[in-house]
């Protein structure tokens, strides 16, 4: 990670000058991608942690400074957060099942290729992804079924997104040895008990895969709380940080106090706050990544075999 | 098992010809007889999508129809073209084309080359792990929500405390308020869309290029090419199939991109050029409940994407082999 390429070894021996001015100018463009990339989230980190009156008058640069807790002390006396963590751990963790559940079946079935309506089937999944009956046919159909203001919202039309169902179906077409699935049918196996016992075995690379993904997208799931919901208490943790990040609803008082009394923050005390809120909503996501990044570059990988 | 193994290589001729005998029925009956296990595997999906998919299509007949609450989604008595005509007739339509068309063009344009120069680049770096680790850092913005990102952009483009108003000051532009500029609305849109996704995106090219055959490169070295050339002439043509793919992909969701996050980053000061079709339809249908002008503006959208989306594939299929269809 310190090492630069200019440090390498025998770093000028069999090169050109034009392959040296090439590795300087390409050496110094990645690291300021880099640079572009990872310091906006640190500095987010460092803010959520510094005297607010600092950061604006632009004194944190690299580490924090006038270190304190007071944006997460509002933040963990805050209700509205944890409500709306809560739901989204309960929407996340229950949509996840029941996508793997609908999915991964349905994913190994369109993969065999003696199975003859998957083309028809698969064009009947594909299509709805380049068309769709809009937002309003959408929304009076939820109505009808009665989803507005109903948790299950979250859990029943997101069941099956079909670019995970396209790389479920290409690892099971792909990844699976066919002299197993060959052998099985001989001893009178059936599908079901096939996929059930020696498929899925075989597959917790998918299933870690588009469980992610799925996992992901529940958790950034912004869109139909906005819209089909309207009662507070079944708000996901997105309409919260919505709420405090951009609609600038002040903390309902310091800690304790309740009502109006804190309405009155500073600017600088919000930005706090906002940074730490930041922090906290996204912190499952940001701990999680080193090592789960495999996985999730895995399923574009899978997904790209047949392109 | 491996005993049946053996057996199958023996006789699959005898294996081939006792399925059919099994069920003497023919058509559908029988393949359904005999596939039962797959339908129900795949049937749950199917159920879902053609619910919560399929069914709204259905409803797009409600543009072309009064709203009747009691009807519900076909909606009541036949209107044809009315509300249509009321959009096109409408001081919105051209603006909101125009937003819209703008938006999603600069995101489609910059979002697809930013990460195939991004992964040219990062195929460039020789050891495996720094490249690992360029590759792992860049596509982390991609897993934060868009609510982060937009407050993440308020923060930092905050007029008076944000990061990078503090680091334009010091360059001596003073009191900008990139938020609610409507000139910095795009850009400001478009550079925070490829921060976010260019590192993902970049990801499949990346693989695609790990799958060229090094003596490509070995013989344009031979023929005395420079790095510049070997990237022109051996790693680009090699990610060009991959390209084709993503440009189709994404083209035919051209104008549906961005509904969160444009509807996020919008207040009173940018609306001149952040209200896009999405964003109107939200308002007129839901905030405003006319449903039936609404779904003919949605369905209005949807037929421009299905244009681009035939456009794509047409150029598609004679630039290169592949199409949709």
């Amino acid at each position: 990670m310190s090492a630069t390429p200019l440090q390498s070894k025998g770093f000028f021996r069999n090169r050109t000058p034009g392959d040296v001015a090439f590795m300087l100018v390409f050496g110094t463009m990645c690291v300021a991608i880099l640079f572009a990339v990872v310091y906006p989230v640190y500095f987010v980190v460092i803010a959520s942690l510094s005297n607010p009156s600092l950061i604006a008058t632009g004194e944190v640069w690299l580490w924090p400074k006038g270190v304190n807790l007071f944006g997460y002390e509002q933040i963990f006396n805050d209700a509205r957060i944890w409500t709306g963590y809560g739901n989204t751990l309960l929407y996340s963790a229950v949509g996840t099942a029941l996508n793997l559940v609908v999915t991964l079946p349905a994913a190994y079935a369109l993969s065999r290729p003696e199975f003859r309506p998957r083309r028809v089937l698969m064009l009947f999944f594909v299509f709805t992804l380049f068309f769709n009956g809009g937002l309003i046919p959408t929304y009076l159909l939820y109505r009808d079924l009665g989803l507005l203001d109903n948790w299950l919202v979250f859990i029943l039309p997101p069941a099956v997104n079909v670019y995970n169902l396209i790389i479920a179906r290409a690892f099971f077409e792909h990844s699976l040895p066919k002299e197993l699935f060959e052998a099985a049918m001989i001893d009178g196996v059936s599908y079901l008990q096939y996929f059930a016992k020696v498929a899925l075995p075989l597959s917790k690379a998918i299933i870690s895969v588009i469980g992610l993904y799925y996992l992901v997208q529940h958790w950034n799931d912004f869109f139909t709380g906005l819209v089909f919901v309207r009662d507070n208490s079944l708000q996901p943790l997105q309409i919260v940080l919505r709420d405090i990040l951009l609609s600038n609803q002040a903390f309902a008082g310091g800690a304790g106090t309740g009502g109006g009394s804190g309405v009155g923050y500073d600017q600088q005390y919000a930005d706090q706050i906002k940074y730490g809120v930041i922090v906290v909503s996204s912190l499952p996501v940001l701990v999680l990544y080193p090592f789960l990044q495999r996985y999730f570059e895995k399923g574009v990988l899978i997904g790209s075999v047949k392109g | 098992m491996t005993e049946s193994l053996v057996a199958a290589r023996k006789k699959p001729a005898a294996v081939a010809q006792r399925r059919p005998r099994r069920d003497p029925r023919l058509g559908l009956g029988r393949h359904v007889s005999r596939y039962w296990q797959l339908w129900l595997m795949v049937l749950p999906a199917v159920g879902f999508v053609g619910l919560f998919m399929y069914v709204p299509m259905y409803g797009i007949q409600l543009a072309f129809r009064e709203f009747d609450f009691t009807a519900g989604l076909t909606g009541g008595e036949w209107a044809g073209l009315k509300y249509f005509r009321q959009f096109f007739d409408s001081p919105m339509f051209w603006p909101l084309l125009q937003n819209t068309f703008v938006i999603s063009i600069t995101t489609l344009v910059v979002g697809f080359v930013a990460p195939i120069l991004l992964a040219l680049m990062i195929n460039q770096i020789a050891g495996g792990r720094r490249k690992k680790l360029m590759q792992t850092a860049t596509y982390l913005p991609h897993f934060i929500s868009i609510v982060v990102i937009v407050g993440m952009l308020q923060a930092f483009l905050n007029p008076s405390t944000g990061l990078l108003t503090q680091v334009l000051a010091f360059f001596g532009l003073d009191g900008v308020n990139l938020l609610g500029d409507t000139s910095a609305f795009v850009p400001v849109y478009v550079i925070s869309d490829v921060w976010q996704h260019c590192g993902w995106n970049s990801i499949i090219y990346l693989a695609a290029l790990s799958r060229v055959d090094p003596q490509l490169y070995e013989a344009a070295k031979v023929d005395g090419a420079n790095r510049l050339q070997l990237i022109r002439h051996v790693d680009v043509p090699s990610i060009v199939p991959t390209m084709v793919i993503l440009l189709i992909l994404t083209m035919g969701g051209v104008l549906n991109t961005g509904f969160e996050k444009v509807w996020l980053m919008q207040n009173t000061l940018n609306l001149p050029v952040s209200e896009v079709i999405a964003t109107y339809v939200y308002k007129i249908g839901i905030l405003s409940t006319q449903f039936s002008y609404a779904t003919a503006i949605g369905l209005f959208n949807t037929a421009i994407n299905f244009v681009f989306l035939i456009a794509a594939n047409a150029i598609a299929r004679r630039v290169s082999n592949w199409s949709l269809w």
